[in-house]
């Protein structure tokens, strides 16, 4: 099983994703977003920072990167993709998932432990998760306003694709308390805040993240 | 040469936290003027000699792929003189 972690110009934690994927127990394969090659992966993890310096938009130039070509059409294709963080920010800008994340209500670059409830475990992501589990993981970001209009809010609510939601006060002026949203198939998910650091206890909040990277595996030995 | 303006604003329905916080700072420095601030982007694009149809067609095509997000931002291309 190997899963292929990008790594853009600007990118920050894909050592971490990468070792999330080996702790999850898969092979994390490195991918360079001038890679013409996705290396045989079966599902790729597009990890938080800043790529390409969050110039324009979040995200927006990302999507171009030549990597970003093949994931659109493996992701078109069925091959699960997890988005987290500016990742989530690349998939929407790449219109794998509806709606787009603008800067935070409050203006604060957030960082903290954030509890969230997972409540879509159908995912290949999401599937080590008991439906409604509460978890808690960091979230640290600067735009993770999740926005959308009506018509796609009510279609994401309608057809289950709200895959997780903050818990207690909105942190950031989401619509709908939205974490993360998964695509009509469900096999692209965008996550705003940051389960690969939360994996061991010694450095995160808890090991709650684990399960998206157990869930991947899940997904593919099933 | 001419030069190519693109302005690029938040739809009017989504939250505009920076222009919230410049509405706010204003009549904190005494400007009482303003009921309401949008903050949006300005792109100026210079090119040779005056604009062809076809090359302001192109520009479109760019505000609409890059330099705007069309699900939360609508654009305005103009030539300005």
């Amino acid at each position: 099983m190997r899963v292929g972690v990008i790594t853009f110009p600007g990118t920050l934690d894909d050592r971490d994703a990468a070792r999330a994927v080996v702790v999850g127990g898969a092979q994390a394969v490195s991918l360079w977003h001038g890679d013409a090659d996705l290396k045989n992966v079966d599902a790729v993890v597009l990890p938080g920072g800043f790529s390409y310096g969050d110039y324009l938009r979040c995200g927006a130039i990302s999507r171009f990167a030549p990597v970003m070509q093949l994931v659109i059409e493996a992701a078109n294709k069925g091959m699960p993709v997890l988005g987290i963080c500016n990742g989530f920010q690349v998939l929407c800008e790449s219109h794998l998932l509806p709606g787009a994340l603008t800067r935070n209500s409050d203006l604060h670059f957030l960082c903290r432990d954030q509890e969230i409830e997972v409540v879509n475990n159908q995912t290949p992501w999401t599937n080590a998760f008991k439906q409604g589990e509460k978890i808690v993981i960091p979230l640290k970001n600067g735009e993770g306003s999740f926005q959308c209009d009506d018509q796609t809010l009510a279609m994401l609510e309608g057809e289950g694709r709200v895959i997780a939601r903050y818990v207690g006060e909105n942190p950031n002026g989401s619509r709908n308390l939205i974490a993360g949203i998964s695509n009509a198939k469900g096999n692209v998910v965008g996550l705003m805040p940051h389960p690969e650091h939360a994996i061991n206890e010694l450095t995160g909040p808890s090991s709650q993240g684990l399960g998206f990277f157990t869930s991947i595996l899940h997904a593919m030995v099933k | 040469m001419a030069k190519i303006v693109v302005d690029v604003m938040l739809k009017p329905e989504i939250l505009d936290p920076q222009g919230n916080a410049v509405a706010s700072a204003l009549p904190r420095l005494g400007f009482t003027f303003a009921t309401s601030v949008r903050q949006g982007k300005r792109f100026e694009i210079e090119i040779e000699g005056e604009p062809t149809a076809a090359q302001l067609a192109e520009v479109e095509k760019a505000a609409e792929v890059l330099l705007s997000n069309p699900v939360i931002e609508n654009y305005v291309v103009r030539v300005e003189k």
